[in-house]
């Protein structure tokens, strides 16, 4: 599984591995996260097609685009995909269709977007919420177990970042450490 | 090693190390441009393919940079890749891969990985290749952290410093000159290797110190023999490997001779020239120097196609006889 977003997608580096992998018939899953910017320029700004998945096509292998706030629906390009590599028919390019809602980094002043628009994907189109209301369709979990799972997790970032600000930094005397395979 | 020694020219030298390694460890693979039947651009690989087969001989696209990065991921998930660049001018297609992945991964994860990845780069002027087919970038590569960069300038050196690249698990670049793929020299049959690192004294002197690089070892011998006519007794130091720097060896042979020249084909500023030079100003030997550090280099220009031009462009033998007189001057 090779993950890359829609600003990769226009570098050279995307277009000689699809072709290498096509070519070779390798067992990979080109996965796109399409989240419609690059820093602040928008795929439709810089990207020639509408689907990136359709690229694929000038690799001879299979392209899918797929809601990629759909657990589900991921899940199910994915699983396709991946049987697709074992079975030694080659790789294929997913293009999961998302969107980044806060900025790039914390210099981002969100100027090159509207704040209805990142009002609107956050409030319908969230992957969680979606997937939450799915569990609870199909009766998966309850919403006491979903509670439970959302603590969970709370928790489990939580410990990372205690254990993260609790531990010593490195000496200065460490920075070579790594950089060759001898010099630890 | 474990065979009779047989004259081989050095790009046999290579095939042979290649041939070894192919055989005897199952993670090692070679792979490039034109590698296969063709035999490489400069029939370094020969007719491995046949030996060892389309799986293990790749033959790719013309994609530098992809390429590399399927060398690099391989390496780092356990494989032993041989990767050609079919001129080393091409490094600059896969800066990328070489410089912000296979040096810095194992940094970057704390040690979690090696990328014991072997890259191969025929360099140099000298063929009438021109600009874009003729550079010297291996001082490019030595200012990354994280790389080896190696010269080997003999056909024993070729052979037994890519099996040891083969034995390190760090990311080390061959640079090959394309102009030493012909020249013969002995070279033992079987396994053995050349430790990177090391620097070698091909002629002891007592005068002056000249530390070349590559083809430059054989042009300052030549220089070497042509003084020891006039009575100028030069010591001269093989390189061979530009990062890491094999201080001791140099450091000790100026301290013994208090003169200092450093040849090299690559463009004369900001390259190895001025490594070597600040290294021994900055060291205990430069209170032993008798005269300025010079330098030659090579000029401060493309590779130009014209022959005479292209020759005048990088050191000849009667540019270093000159600088060694020079140096000399004071003595006299």
């Amino acid at each position: 599984m090779c993950f890359f977003g829609d600003g990769a997608n226009n570098e050279g580096a995307f277009h000689e591995s699809l072709n290498m992998a096509a070519i070779w018939k390798l067992p990979v899953v080109f996965v796109c996260e399409n989240n419609g910017y690059g820093m602040s320029t928008s795929a439709a700004r810089s990207t020639a097609v509408p689907d990136i998945a359709t690229r694929a096509a000038a690799y001879a292998m299979p392209g899918v685009v797929v809601n990629g706030n759909d657990f589900s629906a991921v899940a199910e390009a994915s699983t396709i995909a991946v049987e697709r590599a074992r079975n030694g028919e080659g790789p294929t390019l997913i293009e999961n269709k998302t969107y980044r809602h806060r900025g790039h980094s914390k210099s981002d002043r969100n100027r090159y977007r509207t704040k209805e628009e990142i009002d609107e994907w956050k409030s319908l189109r969230d992957p969680i919420a979606l997937f939450e209301a799915e569990l609870r369709q199909f009766g998966i979990m309850d919403e006491a177990a979903i509670k439970d799972v959302v603590a969970a997790v709370e928790a489990e970032i939580a410990a990372g970042i205690a254990f993260a600000k609790d531990s010593p930094a490195p000496g200065t005397g460490e920075v070579l450490n790594y950089v060759y395979t001898e010099s630890q | 090693m474990d065979g009779a020694v047989r004259e081989l020219s050095y790009s046999q030298a290579i095939q042979e190390a290649m041939a070894i390694a192919l055989e005897n460890d199952p993670r090692v693979f070679v792979m490039g441009e034109d590698v296969g039947v063709y035999g490489g651009a400069f029939q370094v690989t020969g007719d491995l393919v046949e030996r060892f087969g389309a799986d293990r001989v790749i033959d790719m696209p013309i994609s530098e940079l992809g390429g590399a990065g399927v060398a690099v991921g391989a390496a780092v998930t356990g494989m032993r890749p041989i990767f050609e660049f079919q001129f080393s001018d091409f490094a600059t297609l896969a800066m990328e891969q070489i410089v912000n992945q296979a040096a810095k991964m194992r940094f970057m994860l704390g040690g979690e990985v090696s990328v014991p990845v072997v890259m191969r780069f025929p360099a140099g002027s000298g063929t009438g290749a021109a600009a874009q087919h003729s550079q010297s970038l291996e001082a490019w590569l030595a200012h990354v952290p994280g790389l080896k960069v190696i010269q080997p300038a003999t056909p024993y050196d070729a052979k037994g410093m890519l099996l040891a690249a083969l034995e390190d698990p760090d990311p080390v670049m061959i640079f090959e000159h394309k102009l030493l793929y012909k020249m013969k020299g002995e070279v033992p049959a079987g396994h053995y290797t050349v430790e990177i690192g090391k620097a070698e004294v091909r002629k002891t002197g007592t005068d002056a110190t000249i530390v070349a690089t590559s083809i430059m070892v054989h042009k300052a011998l030549d220089a070497a023999a042509a003084l020891m006519e006039e009575g100028i007794n030069v010591e001269v130091i093989d390189l061979r490997t530009i990062r890491p720097i094999d201080r001791e060896t140099v450091i000790n042979s100026v301290k013994k001779t208090s003169r200092l020249l450093c040849v090299y084909e690559a463009v004369k500023t900001l390259g190895i020239g001025a490594e070597i030079s600040a290294m021994i100003a900055e060291s205990d030997a430069f209170g032993y120097l008798d005269a300025p550090i010079m330098r030659l280099g090579g000029a401060e220009s493309p590779i130009p196609y014209n022959p005479d031009l292209e020759k005048s462009a990088v050191p000849q033998v009667p540019d270093i006889i000159a600088g060694i007189r020079f140096l000399m001057q004071g003595k006299r």
